[in-house]
């Protein structure tokens, strides 16, 4: 579902040959001595679509608050363009935010509220017209202006939220869970048209969300925060597919984390003795014999099969399924391992099951190849 | 068995509506005819102290008698005397006064309240409606009190020197406008309260974030969302204080009266229950305009607006 990694990729070299857009740097914040953004620090390039996931209460709104106006960090400095935006207050920041309420001004219509911001840069009245009708068409409620935000639907409220602040021009614009309150259909088209917007007007996109799908289907750059830090930062598929550390595995996606120590280490290749048996797995970093880490496998890694494989190609781990999940396009199951163990494995339901071939109490054999097994230092 | 259990409930359903409206009729309506009816009475030396009086042992004759002696003199005489129009209009125009000076002092109250943490906003709200503990009629002759020439206000301005004689406060229309705002002011403050209270704060960081100062916030976002409570505050203030009677008669000066103190006179001085229902009734017709569009403002307010 993510972006094309050549394309990300190349997002960040252009953001990295320019100056950031916006910069934290060692940004910190309290709210009664706890620090919910914790010594953070993150650079934002012109034209990114970032996005920011995390658990509730990781710190991530607080950031983009600060971002935004409505907080002042403790510590540490604000960038954007270059410039330090601590003195500044939130109404001549050139940001917009979309709030998760949307906060649409109830008194006034659905061109009202297009056209407040636009008010208060004393344009004149034709061209806040136009620029209001030109962005009612973009988000298609060009035949909606004068209605009043009660008379629309959950799916128009959030265009006309959109609208408000996208007709600001913003050098950056933040996006506080847009898609929330939004029912799960409607979620899915409107991620795509954020995504196209994003790419027809250039902007930066800072978007907040605790929706990892969200979060991998529309962002280039995706920084994970757990408790005021940033735990990991790199695309969608780096942190699926080489998650830094057990939490970020844990948090994104379902893992089996098996834990173990290092008995050889050669390069990337490594093998870990773990309570399930020794396993061979890849390890981005360096790591030395000894050493305790953990073995971090996706369900979706695993091969299941009914019968013993005959070569000793990869990795593999016998058992018996205790519990089988049909999801329609896919099968989770439950396998107690014989060392006692109990990982989940999944496979993709590629014919249409006329006879079960895996069924409960029967004994499997799950077989990974070493580069699908990530191990984790922290 | 259903059968009676459903005529049961039916009969209940129909008891309940019923009630405010028997309510209604027997201490609203019914006191309204009688007054309507003595409006259209005359004068008499007598008791009761009018005629015709409705003579029910006549039988159907006697309601034709007492039908054809009824007459609009009395509102023909209360149209006729400039006392009377003069009070109208007076009490109009203290009340309209009144009105506007409890917005202006009750929408900072208000918005003071709203803004404040949530945890004192309770206690705020209570000591806004405090004064209702103590019997009105003291408090306001407690204002007798602050506002006489050895009273408290003077006492305290000449104490800070900004006036060397003490000022005649009282029997002023000033101290009737400071009792009435002083007595008023919850009223306007509670409905106001309602409707910022209930305002998404978040609307506040959208007008910031859109560009708007705070000061301009204030006219563009907060004060339209507080229109619909200071609508309903004026009117419950506004529609008492046309007939307000306790205030203006301890506070206020003999050569100006209100139209609560006119129908007073006529009704226990002079006698004139005839003139004085009139009087009533016409207090009635004139205050009937601000309670339509009350009741109006309150079916919107249910609609969602």
């Amino acid at each position: 579902m993510a972006k094309d990694g050549a394309g990300a990729a190349g997002g960040m070299t252009d953001a990295a040959a320019r100056p950031p857009l916006v910069r934290f740097e060692a940004v910190t914040k309290r709210f009664g001595g706890v620090a919910a953004v914790n010594n953070l620090s993150l650079d934002i390039g012109a034209g990114e679509f970032f996005g920011l996931l995390g658990p509730s209460g990781c710190g991530k709104s607080t950031l983009l608050r600060m971002l935004a106006g409505f907080e002042t960090p403790d510590e540490g400095r604000i960038l954007l363009d270059g410039r330090d935006i601590a003195a500044m207050p939130p109404h001549l920041r050139p940001v917009n935010m979309m709030f998760q309420s949307y906060a649409l001004f109830p008194h006034l219509t659905v061109a009202g509220n297009v056209a407040f911001g636009l008010k208060q840069e004393h344009l004149s009245r034709p061209e806040i017209e136009r620029r209001v009708a030109e962005m009612l068409a973009l988000v298609q409620l060009h035949d909606l202006g004068g209605r009043k935000p009660h008379q629309l639907s959950g799916g128009q409220r959030q265009r006309v939220a959109l609208a408000r602040a996208l007709v600001k021009r913003p050098k950056v614009f933040l996006l506080d869970e847009p898609l929330a309150a939004l029912d799960k259909k409607l979620r899915a088209e409107t991620q795509f048209e954020l995504m196209a917007l994003q790419e027809k007007l250039g902007l930066s996109f800072i978007v907040v969300t605790h929706d990892q799908e969200e979060a991998m289907t529309m962002a280039d750059r995706i920084g994970v925060m757990s408790q005021g830090r940033l735990a990991q930062v790199g695309t969608a598929a780096e942190i699926y597919e080489q998650p830094a550390t057990r939490w970020v595995a844990e948090f994104i996606g379902d893992v089996n984390l098996l834990e173990g120590t290092v008995s050889e280490a050669a390069g990337e290749a490594v093998t870990v003795t773990t309570s399930a048996g020794t396993l061979r797995a890849t390890s981005p970093g360096a790591v030395a014999p000894g050493q305790s880490v953990a073995v971090a496998i996706r369900p979706e890694k695993f091969h299941i099969s009914a019968e013993q494989p005959a070569g000793e190609a990869g990795n593999g781990l016998a058992g018996e399924v205790t519990d089988v999940g049909y999801l329609g396009d896919m099968s989770l199951y439950k396998v107690k391992l014989d060392t006692g163990i109990v990982v989940k494995a999944a496979s993709v339901n590629v014919t249409r099951l006329l006879q079960r071939p895996i069924g409960w109490n029967q004994r499997v054999w799950l077989t990974f190849a070493p580069d699908a097994a990530v191990v984790l230092t922290s | 068995m259903p059968q009676t259990g459903l005529t049961q409930t039916r009969w209940g359903r129909r008891l309940v509506i019923a009630l405010p409206y028997l309510w209604l009729a027997l201490f609203f309506i019914l006191p309204f005819l009688i007054v309507l009816k003595l409006s259209l009475s005359q004068t008499a030396m007598a008791q009761p102290p009018y005629l015709p009086v409705l003579d029910l042992a006549a039988g159907w004759q006697g309601l034709k008698d007492f039908i054809g002696a009824l007459s609009f003199e009395n509102y023909r005489f209360l149209f006729s005397d400039m006392l009377y129009v003069g009070a109208y209009l007076r009490s109009l125009s203290i009340a309209l006064v009144s009105t506007v000076l409890l917005a202006l002092l009750g929408l900072p109250v208000a918005y003071a309240v709203a803004r404040a943490p949530r945890r004192w906003q309770p206690l705020l709200i209570t000591a806004v409606i405090l004064p209702f503990w103590t019997a009105f009629l003291i408090r306001i002759y407690a204002w007798i009190n602050i506002l006489q020439r050895e009273g408290l206000l003077n006492d305290l301005l000449m104490a800070l020197r900004i006036i060397d004689q003490p000022v005649a406060w009282l029997a002023s229309d000033t101290a009737v406008y400071i009792g009435i705002v002083y007595s008023y002011l919850p009223f306007m403050v509670l409905p106001v309260y309602a409707a910022l209270e209930k305002m998404d704060e978040s609307l506040l960081e959208a007008a910031a974030d859109l560009g708007c100062p705070r000061w301009k916030t204030f006219w563009l976002v907060t004060l339209p969302l507080a229109l619909p409570g200071i609508f309903a505050g004026a009117l419950l203030c506004f529609i008492p204080i046309v007939g307000e009677f306790v205030i203006p008669d301890l506070l206020g000066g003999s050569q100006s009266v209100m139209i609560g103190q006119t129908l007073w006179t006529e009704f226990f001085s002079n006698k004139d229950w005839p003139v004085a229902s009139a009087l009533a009734v016409m207090l009635f017709a004139l205050l009937l305009i601000p309670i339509v569009i009350y009741q109006r403002l309150q079916t919107r307010e249910l609609e969602g607006r």
